[in-house]
Order: structure tokens, then C-alpha cells, then sequence
């Protein structure tokens, strides 16, 4: 059993996009605000912070979760994916972004690292999903700008890119 | 919005949980997968003084068959069960319900146990178990007890678990021989909560079907040998017996008309799947 104060800093140790990265978090910080103001990496957006929108959705140990629904001090010991690692070292684009890119599937963009962060997780477990299986898949993620479309479109595109690679 | 302030402390076993709770009781919550309970810390609604975190507990995780029921742990997450491969023939109408709770996204965090906690009317798990006739096991510092579906739900976000009490089992009962099952449910989009969700079962000429989302629980009829018109005068009465209530997601008119339109989809597709059977 470990106990952690509220009126404490507490240090936490997770491996981001494959880099061993720390910082201090209080038990209510969330995992979301830790990354963004203690780590730095703000490309994870936060939403609604109640996990209605999908926009801070993040791959934790592989698979898609809304990180405002879960405290830094949880994550202690994980590996997180976030928008920051899709691209390689030069900034090239990954297949997902590129379909995204081609598709016109962003418009304001506030939602787009949620939307990839789902598509990473779910086109590795159903690489050659139906239209309709791909509507349901993003079914917990919400754009206002797209009205959808391009984004189904470009998850289409990309998992046909990504099953020929 | 952000969660208020609370103390941590993370458990290694389920006698620490427990421990725990003796000490704090109505001040402690129980975190697990966190899916229902974050947005509740997130907007306010709940303050507790201590945050017990169970998710790494290493008595709590799994599914295991026990005799007739399969049980399963309270550290179990929706996408572990969905994902488990004995699912589709042990528990065809949880195969069924579970793509239908939330998103990917939450069931790779929510647990079962967590959601039959909560007691969310409208949700799927606690309308499958009342529909099974399962039951829960809670624990505290001097034992377990099991208690049945009836009795652990008992109206919104209400349960019969005592504030020392940690829910350590979701046990629900494997499909019986020559039953069929099915499950349906309204949205407004997939994912949200349901309006009216339907779980259904025939064995032998018995049809029993449990509704969510209308009453302030999950709610169960059963009814011999039922055909034709009396299906969806049945469907009628049962409608209106659950006095739903008018709500920003639908009036009381609609969700009656839920009730009858979807109860005859699930009583057919009973008697589709039964009549396939016989016809092999």
C-alpha cells in the first residue's frame, strides 16, 4: 500500500512516445494536464474533460483512453503514445496523418489528436474495417468543423495505405 | 473542471481495500477503471477525502467459470470480457450488450464491476444481470456476501453495497441449455447512454425481458407461452407499469413507444433464433 498526500508534489515516471520522461504531480492532477503543463507535450487537447468529446484521447500501454478520465499519478510506470510521436524524426507524416492531410479530414484541428490517437489503436485491431464499422469506432470522438465525412474518408484511405506497407 | 483535492492510496490487495474502507467509510471512494467516477470528480459531484485506487491489485483481476456462473473480478475491464474468447458461448447476450457500453476508448478502462456499482439505469451491465438473475459479491473486513441482482439494485445510482464494502465479483450465470438471448437498445449516437436498452431470453415457452433507462432501475416481466397480438398488449402494459418520465433525452410517450417497438424487436428475434434451431 502506498499513500499519497493532497497537499504534496508526487513523482511520476512514464515513458512517452518511447522517451523516459518525469514530473511532479499532486493525486488530482489529470493525466491530460500532466502532460501538457508539467511534461510539456501539448499536442494531447483537452475537451470536455468529462469524456464526452474524445479530444485528449491517448494510447496508454497500447490501447486508446481519454486521458482526462484518469489521474497522472495512475499512469506511474506506463507507456503513453500521444499525437507528438506519429511523425517520424524529420516530421514526415505517418500514413494516418497523411490521409488526414490529403482528405481535407481537419479543419480548426482542435480534435484531430484525439481523432488519430483512436484511429492508431483501431485500424492495428481491424486493419480492413467497413465504412460503417469505422462511424462506430469514432462514435466517442467529436469534430464540429468536418462534419465527418473527410475524417471517415481518411481512416478508409489509411487503413488501405497501412495494409499495403 | 478540475477534480477537487484527495488523497491517494494505491492497494496492492483487496484485505488493504477493505482496511481501508473500515477506516474512512462514506469518506473513501473506490477507483478502478475510473470511467463513471472521474467525470463525477471532474464536474464536483462526489468529494471524497480519499481516493482508493485498486487497479493494481493482484486478487481482483480476471474471468474465471465457476460451476453454471462465470465469474469475474472487479479490477476487469468491459474490453477484457469483450474480448474474452469463451464469451459468445458462455454469455451470448453479454456478447451482444457490450459493444453497445460507452466507446472502445472507455471499455478499454471501465470495469464491469464498476459499472453495476455506479447502477446507472440506463446502462447495459446491470440490465444483463438482473435479466440472468445474477448476483455481486461484496467484501468487507469481516467476509463476503453475495447478493442478488433484485436486491443489490435498488434505484439510481443506488446499490445495497454498505460504505465498507468493496465489490470484489460480478457473477453472472451461463447460458442455459436451449435458451436464446438478445439484446437491443436506442441511442441518439452510438455510444451514448441508451434511452431504453432490452435484454431479452426464451427457455422452453418462457420469455423474459429486462428494460433499462425507463424505471430507476433495470426492470424484469416474464410471461408463458406468449404469441402474436398478446406479445405487444404484454409489451403495452409492462410500457406503462415502468412510469417513465419525461427528460431532456425523451418524453415518457417515446420511451413507452421504445419500450413496445423495441420489446417486440428482441421477442422476435427470439423466436427467429429458437425457430432456426428447430428447423436444423
Amino acid at each position: 500500500m502506498k499513500k499519497f498526500s493532497h497537499e504534496e508534489r508526487h513523482q511520476v515516471k512514464i515513458t512517452l512516445n518511447g522517451e523516459a520522461v518525469e514530473g511532479m504531480a499532486e493525486p488530482r492532477l489529470l493525466l491530460t494536464d500532466f502532460l501538457r503543463h508539467e511534461i510539456g507535450a501539448t499536442g494531447t487537447h483537452v475537451g470536455c474533460e468529462h469524456g464526452i468529446c474524445g479530444a485528449c484521447t491517448i494510447l496508454v500501454n497500447g490501447k486508446a483512453v481519454r486521458s482526462c478520465l484518469m489521474l497522472a499519478i495512475q499512469a506511474d510506470g506506463s507507456e503513453i503514445d500521444t499525437i507528438e510521436g506519429l511523425a517520424d524524426k524529420d516530421g514526415n507524416f505517418n500514413a494516418l496523418q497523411q490521409a488526414f492531410h490529403e482528405n481535407f479530414a481537419l479543419q480548426c484541428g482542435y480534435c484531430t489528436p484525439g481523432f488519430l490517437m483512436t484511429l492508431s489503436e483501431y485500424l492495428k485491431s481491424n486493419p480492413d474495417p467497413s465504412i460503417e464499422e469505422i462511424k462506430i469506432a469514432l462514435s466517442g470522438n467529436i469534430c464540429r468543423c468536418t462534419g465527418y465525412h473527410e475524417i471517415i474518408n481518411a481512416a478508409f484511405d489509411a487503413a488501405k495505405v497501412m495494409r499495403d506497407i | 473542471m478540475k477534480p477537487p483535492p484527495f488523497d491517494y492510496i494505491r492497494v496492492e490487495t483487496s484485505d488493504e481495500a477493505v482496511d481501508l474502507l473500515a477506516e474512512y467509510g462514506d469518506e473513501a471512494k473506490i477507483i478502478a477503471g475510473g470511467q463513471s467516477l472521474m467525470p463525477m470528480l471532474n464536474m464536483r459531484l462526489v468529494r471524497p477525502q480519499v481516493l482508493i485506487d485498486i487497479a493494481q491489485t493482484s486478487d481482483l483481476r480476471g474471468i474465471t467459470k465457476k460451476g453454471k456462473a462465470i465469474e469475474i473480478g472487479a479490477t476487469t475491464t468491459q474490453a477484457d470480457l469483450g474480448s474474452w474468447s469463451d464469451l459468445s458461448l458462455t454469455l451470448p447476450l453479454l456478447a451482444s450488450a457490450i459493444p453497445s457500453i460507452g466507446h472502445f476508448q472507455t471499455r478499454n478502462r471501465g470495469t464491469v464491476c464498476g459499472s453495476l456499482c455506479h447502477a446507472d439505469p440506463s446502462s447495459e451491465l446491470p440490465a444483463c444481470l438482473m435479466l440472468l438473475g445474477g448476483e455481486v459479491e461484496l467484501k468487507n473486513k469481516k467476509g463476503t456476501r453475495r447478493v442478488k441482482a433484485d436486491d443489490f439494485l435498488i434505484g439510481v445510482l443506488t446499490t445495497a453495497k454498505q460504505d465498507e464494502e468493496l465489490a470484489i465479483k460480478a457473477i453472472y450465470p451461463v447460458a442455459q441449455d436451449g435458451a436464446k438471448y438478445a439484446f437491443t437498445e436506442f441511442h441518439h449516437r452510438h455510444g451514448d447512454f441508451a434511452v431504453v436498452g432490452i435484454a431479452g431470453m426464451v427457455v422452453d415457452n418462457k420469455i423474459r425481458i429486462a428494460v433499462g433507462g425507463v424505471a430507476d432501475r433495470p426492470e424484469v416481466r416474464e410471461w408463458q407461452s406468449l404469441e402474436g397480438s398478446a406479445i405487444d398488449d404484454a409489451l403495452n402494459d409492462f410500457a406503462w407499469e415502468l412510469r417513465g418520465s419525461d427528460d431532456i433525452h425523451a418524453t415518457a410517450q417515446h420511451r413507452r413507444e421504445l419500450v413496445r417497438h423495441l420489446g417486440r424487436q428482441v421477442i422476435d428475434n427470439l423466436h427467429v433464433q429458437k425457430n432456426y434451431e428447430l428447423s436444423q
